[in-house]
């Protein structure tokens, strides 16, 4: 398999795109015409060849775009990436992780040599050779946490577990759908998850969190959450509201199609040895709705999704404002036909 | 559960009744690594009868190359223990449970307290080796009856931070003196009977420990009971468990499914809805709240039985 890396940027003049390719496998996230919220978690051990579940950690043709833009953000606000001084050793187990999958599933990218505790890691795609002894943080340019998460897509939360709960203690926080790791640091699995409506109610919080306390080594799991987005901005952060917030008043009815964007979350969370805290990769997709709808299955069903969403959903996600156009854009592509289970295109 | 199955290399007596076994992986594979306090789950094809026990790891957490758990014979027990005893050898095939832990150490701590009682010593045989590795100031007091008994003392390193309380020999722990003379920051675990746990907690409520530093995980089986029978909702059946046996394993045994962990009532994993009560549940977890346990409308089968009427379960 071979990748070409596009040459994009994710703000600015946002010349993000995605290939023909890119688009049949993005995650579509609706696998009905509906949409609440439920413990939609399943194992994430593999899944349809070509799809972004397919690997333990999803490379595509955004990658060293990406890697790019959080390098821009990070030299603008360092606290995107924290780690309290606890959190190291499962910083440490975060980059075993990844890069083991990644030299394993990627070979022709990545690669690692491990003679004991001295280790060899080579990422060709970002031309990075790096000899370091596993476990010396001073052999490295900058902590593990932030090393790896450098090279990796996506955001990552290390979330230590104790007294009965998770705890949000360390990450790396660049391409939020709008929440803050500097404002959540700390805060416990019910204390960052509070400002979600109607999931309280629902006891959606207390069944995952049971679950994921017990979450096994080698049992990684998955789920798919969504948000829309003006244009393709991975950094949708409250820091910088002032930067994409008013973006959202640029949708009309001529700009919908190119500049409002489904923005998907692959979620996965894992269970690190040493440290017995839980990673939380959340890495984000982003399709344009003009090259959704080329996929006649997701045109439908989206409309219907959108159309009847509860409004304080709408409001929560920040789309509210813009629902009629969205909406509106997406009838024409709705001929009334049933849709086929699933999220694959047909 | 996911599970692997590896081979039996070593079995060495550490007291009369406790034992030391050691597992490696038949192909010499490195089986995935732990923090201190992890434990397994071991599965005992005794006849009839498929016993899951979990012990707590005493190995190196960072060791890949084996397991290794102690296991102290309980001849009055429900008979894991005597099957690990009589009848497993060096040589035999047994299926393990990855490593889960409900008893870590906080990494956060300025210091560490380990409080063991008896065969509670075994989930800090792993955490002493983390801690050492963490280089984090730390002490362990481990209280036994007799020397004999303590199975313990052949695990432990021979370090001032490690304290032996012998009651035999009249040197009993002093829980006041040791919660009395402890820098802020300081996080305590306790495993062993529960009445150690309790005095422990007691200690630190009277002291003002806050209750957030205080841990402890109870070693606890299925204690056994009369025989009850149960009525499954969702299929009509009615299932018997016997005295020996939990309701957990009478489910099992019925081919009913039903997640699972930790197997002594403290993760909460096989948490089930009782949709009918005509009687006294005997809650024996450590995961219900006291009000939930009093409405009689959850149960946890791997620990908890039943006496009255009639129970119906959400199943």
């Amino acid at each position: 398999m071979t990748i070409r890396f596009n040459d994009e940027t994710f703000r600015g003049d946002y010349t993000y795109h995605n290939s023909p390719e890119a688009i049949r496998r993005f995650p579509f996230p609706f696998d009905q015409d509906s949409y609440m919220y439920s413990v939609n978690i399943e194992p994430h051990a593999g899944g349809r060849a070509g799809s972004p579940f397919e690997k333990r950690f999803d490379v595509d043709e955004h990658y060293v775009s990406e890697m790019k833009d959080r390098a821009i953000t990070l030299a603008e606000d360092p606290m995107r990436c924290q780690s309290l001084p606890h959190m190291d050793l499962a910083g440490w187990d975060f980059l075993e992780l990844v890069m083991t999958s990644k030299a394993e599933d990627y070979p022709e990218l990545f690669e690692l040599h491990r003679d004991g505790d001295r280790w060899h890691w080579i990422n060709k795609p970002m031309g990075i050779e790096q000899r370091f002894t596993f476990l010396d943080t001073t052999t490295l340019p900058c902590g593990p946490l932030e090393y790896i998460t450098r090279q990796t897509q996506g955001d990552h939360a290390l979330l230590d577990q104790r007294e009965g709960n998770l705890w949000m203690d360390a990450g790396m926080i660049t391409s939020q759908a709008d929440w803050s790791l500097d404002f959540d640091i700390g805060m416990n699995f019910f204390e960052w998850h509070a400002p979600v409506p109607k999931a309280h109610e629902m006891g959606v919080f207390q069944r995952a969190l049971k679950f994921l306390l017990n979450l096994q080594q080698g049992a990684p799991v998955r789920r798919l959450n969504w948000t829309m987005t003006v244009n393709p901005r991975l950094d949708t952060s409250p820091e910088n509201y002032h930067k994409w917030g008013p973006e959202k008043r640029t949708i009309t009815p001529e700009t919908v199609g190119s500049k409002q964007y489904l923005r998907v979350e692959l979620q996965t969370l894992w269970r690190l040895p040493r440290s017995n805290a839980i990673a939380f990769p959340i890495r984000c997709y982003l399709l344009s709705l003009e090259d959704l709808v080329s996929v006649p299955k997701w045109g439908r069903r989206l409309h219907r999704v959108l159309r009847d969403l509860p409004d304080e959903l709408a409001e929560y996600k920040g789309f509210a404002v813009n629902r009629p156009t969205i909406v509106a854009y997406l009838a024409q592509f709705d001929d009334g036909e049933p849709t086929s289970p699933g999220i694959f295109p047909d | 559960m996911k599970s692997q199955l590896l081979r039996v290399t070593a079995i060495e007596p550490l007291s009369p009744l406790v034992s030391r076994f050691r597992f490696e992986h038949p192909e010499g594979a490195a089986l995935p690594l732990f923090s201190g306090g992890a434990h397994i789950v071991v599965e005992m094809p005794d006849g009839e009868i498929l016993r899951r026990n979990a012990y707590s790891l005493i190995s190196d957490p960072l060791d890949g190359s084996c397991y290794e758990i102690a296991v102290r014979r309980e001849d009055t027990g429900r008979g894991g223990s005597r099957f690990m005893h009589t009848k497993v050898a060096v040589g035999d095939l047994l299926r393990l449970s990855v490593p889960l832990n409900l008893f870590s150490l906080d990494l956060r701590a300025k210091k560490h307290v380990l409080i063991a009682g008896g065969i509670g010593i075994t989930p800090f045989i792993a955490q002493l080796r983390q801690i050492a590795r963490l280089q984090v100031p730390f002490e362990l007091h481990y209280a036994a009856r007799s020397r004999d008994e303590a199975a313990g003392l052949k695990l432990l390193p021979d370090v001032p931070q490690i304290h032996v309380h012998i009651s035999d020999e009249g040197n009993r722990m002093d829980l006041g003196a040791i919660l009395g003379a402890q820098p802020l920051g300081t996080h305590v675990y306790t495993c062993g009977p529960e009445g150690l746990i309790d005095a422990v907690a007691e200690t630190g409520r009277r002291l003002g420990w806050p209750k957030a530093v205080l841990h402890s995980e109870v070693f606890m089986s299925p204690p056994p009971g009369a025989p009850f029978e149960v009525t499954l909702e969702k299929t009509g059946r009615t299932i018997s468990v016997a005295p020996h046996q939990s309701l957990l394993e009478a489910l099992e045994a019925s081919d009913v499914e039903i997640e699972w962990s930790c197997r002594g009532g403290a993760c909460g994993r096989c948490e089930t809805g009782v949709s009918a009560c005509d009687g006294h549940i005997e809650h024996h977890d450590h995961w219900l709240s006291d009000d939930e346990k009093a409405s009689q409308t959850k149960i946890m089968p791997c620990v908890s039985r039943f006496q009255g009427a009639k129970l119906a379960l959400d199943l």
